[in-house]
């Protein structure tokens, strides 16, 4: 962890040479989630509700999804830069090193430019948390928590797992692209606007409903059943079988010599 | 016919043959083209079964029909490529910062014309890879999430000649942005912040008829309705009539005034150049 902490820092150092560059960037990645968060109102003005869920509980969803996309990209970018890593022959010089090798990759590269999304999630939750007409008792409170600590490890785990396929392809798998951009895109809405079998396909194989949908029924008191509080920690057990992947992946992994 | 060929003035050749060659170019990436259509693919899915939610919710309010929403995510897909605004050739913005920009200068061709050809050229590349098959699919989806046929002949001629314009407004929008990095030495900022508000004011986040009527109405008067949004609504039959005319004429004048207003600031740009040897 002190390790950790110290190549954050050189991240965090080596960025600010740049000032402009580095503030320039957070802006726009400011814009880019603002745009996205007009697009939002702009639809809920016009019909006030979809499926029952007015626009401060889809705002509510709409933040805790770009808080724990956001968190987990500033952290996990080094596996979303994975085959430019293995491309080059980076990864090699990473395996002869005595240390984890998870922890290398996930310390290669901090993103600290996605604050710019960071910041835009923590002002929306400034705005919906005492707007959301929920009554803010220590179990909501835990609730959001949870929500948003699930979420983060849920898109870590397919962050790994776009990283493990590359072991695989050597290149990246744009596919890949609709489930960590397309889940923060589309979970701007609560899940079940897109149907049962959307809902069914995010609860059983890749599991965003689990920190999304579940809790917020439970945060919204349409649903008192404390199991939903808790969906997120077994969405968390999602990266169990992406540690698996990456240990097969590795596994196969040839250099790719460069 | 054969005169008017021999006639043809070598200049134009040149253009056509540097478009030639980046298509050319372009079509070699086949693999990640195919892994590209079966993501749109699902994002297209994804985004009409969003709005199937609001229109089982509120079909009152809802300012096309579902059909032709389908039709209009549809086509955006399909020809993404043709209006993303954050698409930008990383070795044009490599050229300026790098010096590199002292090779093309030295070549006889006129290096804003250069630099639309290829974007042009690498733009129609992917989407022709991109397209066929997402279209395919699209029709044969059941009734209101396929793809319907354009709404009549005119209005297919229409699509095709205002998808032609709207790809050359994007692509002038887009020169803009790299002519900007003369004057910064960092573009990366200009580029997202540019690229963002164009893309979400072009109804590429969601359709323009959906933003509230002011906005909507103002956002008509600039060229960024002349992008994907005067085309793909064409097609599906959500403009006709005097308001086609009216938006195809604007789009015109946009067209001409960016493709204008670039090149004279390029002109500018290029007569204060400094390229620092090394």
């Amino acid at each position: 962890m002190r390790l950790y902490l110290r190549y954050f820092s050189i991240h965090a150092r080596s960025l600010m040479q740049y000032k402009t560059s580095f503030f320039l960037t957070v802006f726009g990645q400011f814009i880019t989630s603002f745009t996205g968060f007009l697009a939002v109102w702009f639809m809920m003005d016009r019909y006030h509700e979809v499926q029952g869920f007015d626009f401060r509980e889809v705002s509510l969803c709409f933040a805790v999804m770009l808080m724990a996309f956001s968190l987990a990209e500033c952290f996990a970018r080094g596996f979303d830069t994975f085959p430019s890593m293995l491309g080059n022959g980076e990864f090699d010089r990473i395996m002869t090193r005595p240390r984890g090798l998870i922890f290398q990759v996930l310390a290669q590269k901090v993103e600290l430019s996605r604050l710019g999304r960071l910041a835009q999630a923590t002002l929306i939750f400034v705005w919906a948390i005492p707007a959301s007409g929920v009554v803010w008792t220590p179990d909501k409170i835990f609730t959001l928590v949870m929500m948003i600590s699930g979420g983060i490890v849920v898109f870590s785990g397919l962050f790994i797992v776009y990283a493990s396929l590359c072991f695989f392809t050597t290149d990246g798998l744009e596919f890949m692209n609709i489930f960590t951009d397309g889940g923060r895109e589309f979970g701007r809405f609560p899940f079940s606007i897109y149907g049962d079998g959307i809902l069914r396909f995010l609860t059983y194989a890749i599991p965003l409903a689990l920190f999304q949908y579940y809790p917020l029924l439970y945060l919204t008191g349409r649903s008192g059943s404390l199991l939903y509080m808790f969906t997120p920690a077994l969405g968390c057990l999602f990266i169990v079988p992406c540690y698996l992947l990456w240990r097969l992946g590795l596994r196969h992994y040839k250099s790719t010599g460069s | 016919m054969i005169l008017h060929k021999e006639k043809s003035p070598p200049a134009a050749r040149k253009y056509l043959s540097l478009f030639r060659i980046r298509f050319i170019n372009g079509m070699q990436y086949r693999l990640a083209a195919y892994a590209g259509v079966a993501t749109q693919f699902a994002w297209g899915f994804m985004l009409i079964l969003q709005y199937a939610a609001f229109y089982k919710t509120n079909s009152v309010g809802f300012p096309m029909s579902l059909a032709q929403l389908s039709t209009y995510t549809w086509l955006q897909q399909a020809f993404l490529a043709l209006f993303m605004t954050w698409f930008f050739e990383n070795e044009i913005f490599a050229a300026i910062t790098g010096g590199n920009i002292a090779y093309e200068l030295v070549r006889p061709v006129d290096l804003y014309t250069t630099w639309f050809t290829k974007n042009i050229a690498i733009r129609c590349s992917k989407a022709v890879l991109r397209c066929l098959p997402i279209l395919v699919v699209a029709v044969f989806l059941p009734a209101p999430y396929g793809l319907t046929p354009p709404v009549s002949l005119f209005a297919f001629v229409m699509f095709v000649l205002t998808m032609a314009l709207g790809l050359a407004t994007v692509v002038a929008f887009s020169m803009l942005v790299y002519i900007s990095a003369f004057h910064t030495t960092n573009a990366g900022g200009v580029r997202i912040i540019a690229a963002t508000l164009a893309d979400f004011l072009s109804g590429a986040l969601i359709p323009l008829p959906f933003f509230p009527d002011w906005l909507r109405k103002i956002i008509e008067y600039t060229p960024f309705a002349s992008m994907q949004n005067l085309p793909l609504r064409i097609y599906c039959g959500n403009i006709a009539g005097v308001e086609l005319w009216r938006a195809a004429a604007l789009q015109i004048v946009w067209l001409a005034a960016l493709i204008v207003g670039g090149w004279l600031w390029m002109r500018a740009s290029l007569r204060r150049v400094v390229v620092q040897g090394g």
